[in-house]
């Protein structure tokens, strides 16, 4: 008997379940990363060399574009919402409504974004690379755990090298609002000062480093991960970068709503 | 010395090595020759512990690696060195960085005699003052030679070399072969060479295996390779398009009668 071809339900069927199936297995592949991570952490030797050329890299380098991003979020913010509360005289609230937008959400995935495209994109270049031309291979043969050398200095950066940024993003993104509500829509500095003293507790802004951290952590894993599972010479390398920033930009917005309904 | 017994190893359906027995005595060099995709790699990496075999055991000097946990191997792994065929230099650091890789990871020895030992050993493979430059700054042979200076850095007492002369020009490569010769002489290392190029073969092994379908079909000295009476490893040693390894393929029976046949048409 011969097999016959699937038919088109099945194929789709089919499809679904293949993309299930590799997500469950890339789910388990990073905690399983993760776990590697936090053992190769606590043994002997400590990379501090390594930590902190890799916050060099992750933090220093990011501030331009971080700094970026969060001024004209301010900026637009307090533009948008100057001129929605206009419409039934609250422009009094526009300063509680950018410092909480900024510190909670904008603040944070904002920075995260950019860092997945930056950071993530880099080590999963970088690490794919070292993949497909057997340097990780040779880090083994001089008995060296690739995992311990290369991921756990760049995990632990990205982990407390992030919150660092959205503080930075935060009063940028604050200072920016102010700008824009004073100088180009014309509101009382003094009630602005008030009104975003007078609501923003210190919650919010810690809440938000908190965040800042996790995505830090989940972009470098994700990275990481697509780095060291690359295969194929330059196009897979490619393909490894791709999915990293993609894989981890999704993973900081999708992260960032369970972490807020847990937070608040 | 190394041995292996009944080694196997499967990705997926496509069964790589298929019950692969060999034993390296101390301070002989053995070569491994096969065609592509044969498994020639995969059979290294297992020795290495970078690839776990499905069955069968590795033992190095009667310790078997392939029941060892990651940690245990970390340590069976400071005897071996290995060259690659692409050198995997690491491009990030310099050439002395790179030879003194696994001296500084040790933390057991002062920066001054790290940087001895490197000269020490970038001459031993005649090379000399160029410990500043980048891996990029480097030609394919010099790539190479410094791999191989990185490999015998911590005094390793095995050497695994992966194609040494693959993508080098006849000069370079016989450079090469002379090295691993001088190496074997000097450091009385046992190693594992898995090549194709016959003239490498011939000038650097002890002894001559052939890979081919998963397993061992010979082992001999170089002159018993050469007048071998098995015809598979006859046609793979001289180098004949026909003979028992390509009728294998009827695919590749196919393409050659048709050229053949083609000829004879015009």
């Amino acid at each position: 008997m011969t097999e016959r071809p699937p038919g088109r339900v099945t194929a789709a069927v089919e499809g679904i379940g293949e993309r299930v199936y590799g997500m469950v297995q890339e789910l388990g592949a990073v905690s399983t990363l993760l776990f590697r991570v936090v053992a190769g952490a606590v043994r002997r030797p400590f990379e501090f060399g390594n930590i902190i050329k890799q916050m060099e890299e992750v933090g220093v380098r990011s501030i331009p574009v971080v700094l970026v991003t969060a001024t004209f979020t301010g900026m637009v913010l307090a533009l948008q919402s100057f001129s929605g509360f206009e419409r039934f005289g609250a422009t009094s609230l526009v300063g509680t409504v950018v410092a909480l937008s900024i510190t909670r959400e904008l603040g944070p995935v904002f920075a995260g974004l950019m860092v997945s495209g930056r950071v993530g994109a880099s080590m999963a270049a970088e690490l794919g690379t070292m993949k497909v031309t057997e340097q990780i291979d040779a880090l083994v043969t001089l008995a060296t755990d690739p995992v311990k050398y290369l991921v756990v200095p760049r995990v632990i950066a990205a982990t407390f090298v992030l919150p660092v940024l959205v503080v930075f993003a935060d009063f940028v993104g604050i200072l920016g609002g102010y700008f824009v509500a004073v100088h180009v829509m014309g509101a009382n500095p003094h009630v602005y000062v008030a009104k975003t003293y007078q609501y923003l507790e210190f919650r919010d802004i810690y809440t938000g480093l908190v965040k800042a951290a996790v995505f830090g952590s989940l972009i470098s894993l994700i990275s990481c991960h697509q780095g060291f599972v690359a295969r194929g010479g330059a196009e897979g390398v490619g393909r490894a970068t791709t999915r990293a920033v993609v894989t981890s930009s999704m993973m900081v917005l999708v992260s960032d709503y369970f972490m807020t309904s847990l937070m608040f | 010395m190394i041995e292996i017994r009944g080694l196997a190893k499967r990705f997926g359906k496509k069964v790589v090595l298929d019950g692969l027995d060999l034993a390296v005595p101390r301070g002989e060099n053995m070569v491994v020759i096969g065609g592509s995709g044969t498994g020639k790699s995969v059979l290294l990496k297992c020795v290495m512990g970078l690839l776990r075999p499905d069955e069968g055991e590795i033992r190095i000097d009667g310790e078997d690696i392939t029941r060892m946990d990651e940690e245990e191997l970390v340590r069976v792994r400071r005897k071996f060195g290995m060259l690659f065929q692409g050198s995997a230099l690491f491009d990030s650091m310099d050439v002395g960085e790179n030879v003194g890789f696994a001296l500084r990871r040790l933390r057991k020895f002062p920066e001054e005699r790290i940087r001895e030992v490197v000269e020490e050993k970038l001459s031993m493979v005649g090379l000399r003052e160029i410990q500043r430059l980048m891996p990029a700054e480097l030609s394919g042979g010099m790539k190479k030679r410094v791999g191989l200076a990185r490999a015998i850095a911590s005094e390793p007492d095995i050497l695994l070399y992966d194609e040494p002369t693959t993508g080098l020009d006849p000069i370079m490569a016989d450079v090469i072969n002379d090295l691993i010769v001088s190496l074997r002489e000097r450091l009385g290392v046992t190693s594992i060479t898995i090549t194709h190029d016959m003239a490498s073969a011939y000038k650097i092994a002890d002894r001559i295996a052939m890979l081919y379908k998963g397993r061992i079909v010979e082992t001999g000295s170089p002159d018993e390779i050469r007048s071998t009476a098995n015809p598979v490893v006859a046609q793979f040693v001289q180098g004949r398009a026909r003979g028992p390894i390509t009728d294998e393929s009827e695919e590749f029976v196919r393409f050659v009668r048709g050229r053949a046949e083609g000829g004879k048409g015009a």
